[in-house]
């Protein structure tokens, strides 16, 4: 029968809401069947076994938590361990009396205030229900005997073995490894609080801070019977910690040795980068500082004897330590120079002894007052004639210094894998008018060309940037591990390597670099006398109090903490790179004097077999014989 | 064909118009739906005070709150089933107004987006509004059709619930999302969905989630819906709610540890004992008889919100009545369900015994508006 109205029908579709109501009514009786025999199992069928567990006992989950990886130099030497010890738990719901408890244990244990207040502080912190606290660590033999005598009378107090990290070379990598510390609220907040029950630190800086996930590990559980005083009576169930990952990596603590016997004393940062792989060899801030300290919680005394001295021995020179880099990037001028055809290699600039911009009076001094009278770029480089590189970044212009040197890394976060590094400051026309509201003037660019003015740097930076020229322009990022039990670090975010028009200008820079180092005129031959090898370096100075136009520096006159940095970037064989050093001595005012020889060691202890290092008498027999 | 519907409408039973009705009709409340109300009252407040630890400042509170809700629910029924039909889509255009505000500028508490504060006033959460809103809309929508409806008034209906859904899911708030979008199904599924459609969907959600198992989703993902689907595997996180309740309830027996006297309950090993853990100290005091009882109470009630629905006398309100009473029941399940360690846990109270006066007066709305289409018998026209 054809339909000529489509009608709706109420008595039909009434009909069919009235059959689903009772196909709700009959599931609804069904789930609720459901339920009941749910409450059946748990309440008639399991009924024995959830009464004991509830009755006569309390049922509890205990986290297990996992034992952090270790992390090793690149020979298996231990820098980051976890050594057993004995603290002193307390669980809050378990003591009724804090304020007495506290008063007891500090007559037992002949704590003094400052350590009681630290440990109340340390129970204050955010936890889980029941969670037993560590407020004491290190405890000794007599201690731990006190508290168990006295345990009836220290309820939800209890002692406990467990793992606290341990710097077994102490200050030694402090920069590098960095440290673990108590997590804090701060802390508390951002974590995953369940992977994180029952373990107490976390890492607060360095390669700690960095791969806490991978070092953390995953933690286990245990479900216990304890009786109502929280004592356990059986472990039903048990899932076993996963430990972190060991990590493996690329420092060598003989390198790292013998960077700081060079450095001595002296303050400064010495970074050697392995450029085919961008491994950290060496990663020297000095001074440091016991990383010991701070894992259980530094004290005020210690902590203001460190954050208050004048050395800073907590600041990571490395890394964050901003310098003014002076004539260790005129190889990059140079390139900036060659690359956009702004300049040939046998171009000549003639130098009075100083630099002038067309119509200004203000005379840009070279270092060499007399001048070198005409210098190529070959020779500019080997004698850092500041004169050149005037002319030359005049010549260039800010824009195209940006750029290149961009690419090379300054100004930009270079590392794969070091926590919190600065940028610097590779200025531009940009970055004035944002920072300064200021337009760029033409003598600012002048004074870029020799690395001063606005222009700052890390010493990692200069590391990469000359790992890079060793390298012939392939990036690799200067990270710290070398592996972490199978996973590597991860590259995806690795900058585009350099290429240069003619691949050539590689050689030609790198042999201007080895004229520093070992040509009659070079400003640091003294550093490389006696070499077996060929080094390719540059030297350099970072001012520290602006000289006035007329004014001579003399170096008496300034304390001895507003004197120059000494600066120096090398590689070493110049062929065949193996290991690329930046070197940065605080006042230590020449580059060629004080920061190369520094580098030298380095490069003798790396390249040559251990036999075969020499000390500097024996060095000028040794060159007859190896040099062809 | 809509005059039409309402001459036939019209035609039914207007002999009661003159009679005189009685005094409960008047006052527009169900006997039958307020006695099973009170007795809840009476078993929220003995375990209340139980699972609170005899804190009877809690108890004063939930006294209060009930006493609202009670009122409301009163308010409620005194309106006409027509008026709500009336101005539902404007009601539904604001509720789903509000929760965008809530996203907007809503206020924070533990990590979710839930409140919309008036300054000095007072604060409230929309998204209690949207559970009554929720299925009067998609009945509104759907009572108009022809029913069951087509594929295309289905994929409507889908888009009504869907939009605030969402909104709510982004606060995030899953359990309250989990209750409207079930009242707003209800509805659906009320109104006769064909077998084949829902055949479909369960089909077509199989792959789809698989599909999203193995390519769409990152391993942390992964492992957070692997804890949801069974909490036991994370003791130290949401699990040990379960391993604890699972011990209360079943260390209650047959007959219960006896009143206040709940070890798990009492010595705070039971998380949340009163408020979504409250049936698990419930169970502990009072055995499976007592939870027997209880779901005794808790079948009348849906059974006379069912019946109420199979007497309403046009679609809107069969619709109406039939999800808000079916809304109620998932409550019931869901909570008793994930206590029991049965269903993963999503935050749904026990309704009318927990502790907590938001739901609870949006739960006796509810049976305002249940009240509503079974005392306003005068009213036999399809609203326009």
């Amino acid at each position: 029968m054809a339909k000529p109205i489509h009608l709706k029908d109420h008595s039909k579709d009434a009909g069919i809401v009235r059959q689903r109501l009772l196909l709700a009514a009959a599931v609804v009786v069904l789930l609720l069947l459901a339920l009941v025999a749910r409450m059946y199992y748990l309440q008639v069928i399991q009924f024995e076994h959830h009464s004991t567990l509830s009755e006569n006992n309390r049922v509890h989950v205990q986290p297990i938590p996992p034992s952090r990886g270790r992390i090793y130099d690149r020979n298996g030497v231990v820098l980051a361990e976890n050594r057993p010890s004995f603290s002193l738990n307390i669980t809050r719901e378990r003591t009724p009396d804090v304020p007495a408890t506290f008063a007891l244990l500090k007559l037992l244990l002949e704590l003094d205030d400052e350590e009681i207040e630290r440990a109340q502080r340390r129970l204050m912190q955010s936890r889980r229900p029941f969670e037993s606290i560590p407020v004491m660590f290190g405890l000794d033999d007599e201690q731990i005997a006190r508290v168990g005598v006295n345990r009836f009378r220290l309820p939800g107090v209890e002692v406990q073995a467990s793992f606290v990290r341990h710097y077994p070379l102490g200050e030694h990598f402090a920069h590098a490894v960095g440290y673990v510390g108590r997590i804090n609220d701060k802390e508390m907040q951002r974590i995953d609080q369940v992977a994180y029950a029952g373990t107490h630190y976390i890492g607060k800086t360095g390669i700690e801070h960095f791969y806490e996930d991978l070092l953390h590990g995953k933690v286990g559980y245990e479900e216990v019977e304890t009786n109502a005083r929280g004592r356990v009576l059986r472990v039903l169930d048990r899932t076993d910690p996963v430990p972190g990952r060991d990590l493996t990596l690329h420092l060598d603590s003989r390198l790292q040795a013998v960077a700081e016997q060079a450095l001595g004393k002296r303050r400064g940062a010495v970074i050697a980068i392995e450029p085919e792989t961008g491994g950290v060899l060496a990663y020297v801030s000095q001074p440091g500082f016991d990383p010991n300290l701070f894992v259980t919680g530094i004290s005020y005394a210690d902590y203001g004897a460190l954050r208050d001295s004048l050395d800073q021995p907590l600041f990571n020179r490395v890394l964050r330590g901003l310098y003014p880099p002076g004539s260790t990037i005129k190889q990059l001028i140079a390139i900036a120079g060659l690359d956009t055809g702004t300049v040939g290699r046998n171009n000549r600039v003639f130098d009075p002894g100083f630099f002038q911009l067309p119509n200004h009076s203000h005379k840009y001094r070279n270092w060499n007052r007399g001048g070198d009278g005409w210098v190529d770029m070959r020779r500019a480089i080997a004698r850092s004639n500041d004169t050149y590189f005037y002319d030359l970044a005049h010549k260039l212009g800010i824009d195209r210094m940006h750029e290149y040197l961009t690419r090379f890394g300054l100004g930009t976060r270079v590392s794969l894998d070091m926590f919190e590094e600065a940028a610097g400051l590779m200025p531009s026309r940009e970055w004035k008018r944002a920072a300064r509201r200021q337009p760029w003037y033409p003598g600012e660019t002048v004074i870029t060309g020799i690395g001063q003015g606005y222009m700052l740097a890390t010493p990692l930076q200069l590391a990469q940037s000359t790992a890079l020229i060793a390298n012939r322009g392939v990036w690799r990022r200067p990270r710290l591990m070398m592996h972490a039990e199978g996973v590597l670090p991860d590259e995806s975010d690795t900058p585009d390597n350099i290429e240069l028009k003619n691949p050539d200008d590689w050689n030609f820079i790198t042999e201007a670099l080895e004229d520093v180092m070992h040509a009659p005129h070079g400003t640091s031959r003294a550093a490389a006398l006696g070499a077996p090898y060929r080094i390719a370096g540059k030297t350099g100075t970072a001012q520290v109090v602006a000289i006035a136009q007329g004014e001579r520096y003399d170096s008496a006159s300034l304390a001895e903490r507003h004197r120059d940095h000494a600066l120096y970037v090398g590689f070493a064989p110049a062929d065949a790179p193996r290991v690329a050093v930046a070197v940065m001595v605080e006042n230590g005012e020449s580059g060629g004097r004080v920061a190369a020889p520094v580098a030298r060691q380095l490069f003798d202890a790396w390249l040559l077999p251990e036999e075969e290092q020499i000390d500097e008498e024996e060095a000028d027999e040794v060159t007859a014989e190896v040099q062809p | 064909m809509k005059s039409w519907a309402s001459t036939r409408a019209i035609t039914g039973g207007e002999k009661g118009l003159q009679r005189r009705e009685p005094l409960w009709q008047r006052l527009h409340i169900d006997p039958w739906l307020l006695l099973l109300v009170l007795t809840l009252a009476g078993v929220a407040s003995f375990v209340l005070y139980s699972a609170s630890s005899m804190n009877m400042a809690m108890l004063y509170r939930q006294g209060a709150a009930y006493a609202v809700g009670i009122a409301v629910m009163i308010v409620i029924a005194q309106f006409q089933p027509r008026f709500m039909q009336r101005w539902v889509p404007f009601a539904y255009v604001g509720a789903v107004l509000l929760l965008v505000a809530v996203l907007l500028i809503g206020v924070q508490a533990k990590g979710a987006q839930r409140w919309l504060s008036i300054p000095g006033l007072m604060r409230f959460q929309p998204s209690e509004i949207m559970k009554l809103i929720m299925p009067m809309s998609v009945a509104w929508y759907l009572a108009r059709r022809e029913l069951p409806p087509n594929f295309k008034y289905v994929c409507f209906s889908l888009l009504i619930i869907g939009l605030p859904v969402l909104l709510i899911l982004k606060q995030p708030d899953l359990g309250t999302s989990l209750l409207i979008a079930s009242s707003g199904i209800f509805a659906i599924l009320l109104a006769g969905l064909r077998w084949r459609y829902i055949l479909g969907a369960a089909v077509l959600l199989v792959p789809a989630a698989v599909g999203m198992w193995f390519f769409g989703m990152h391993e942390y993902q992964k492992r957070r819906v692997l804890t949801f689907l069974n909490p036991e595997s994370d003791p130290l996180g949401a699990g040990w709610n379960i391993i604890q309740s699972k011990a209360a309830i079943g260390s209650g027996g047959v007959l219960g540890k006896g009143w206040l006297q709940g070890t798990q309950s009492h010595l705070d090993f039971l998380p949340e004992g009163h408020t979504d853990f409250i049936i698990a100290a419930l169970a502990e005091e009072f055995g499976m008889v007592g939870v027997c009882l209880l779901l005794v109470v808790y079948l009348l009630i849906v059974l006379r919100g069912l019946y109420i629905a199979q007497h309403a006398h046009d679609n809107f309100s069969k619709l109406l009545a039939g999800s808000v009473t079916l809304t109620f029941f998932v409550y019931v399940f869901v909570n008793i369900g994930m206590v029991s360690g049965l269903l993963p846990v999503v935050g749904v109270p026990l309704p009318l015994i927990s502790y907590g006066g938001t739901s609870l007066v949006t739960l006796l709305a509810g049976f305002g508006i249940l009240m509503s289409i079974h005392t306003h018998h005068k009213w036999m026209a399809q609203g326009r």
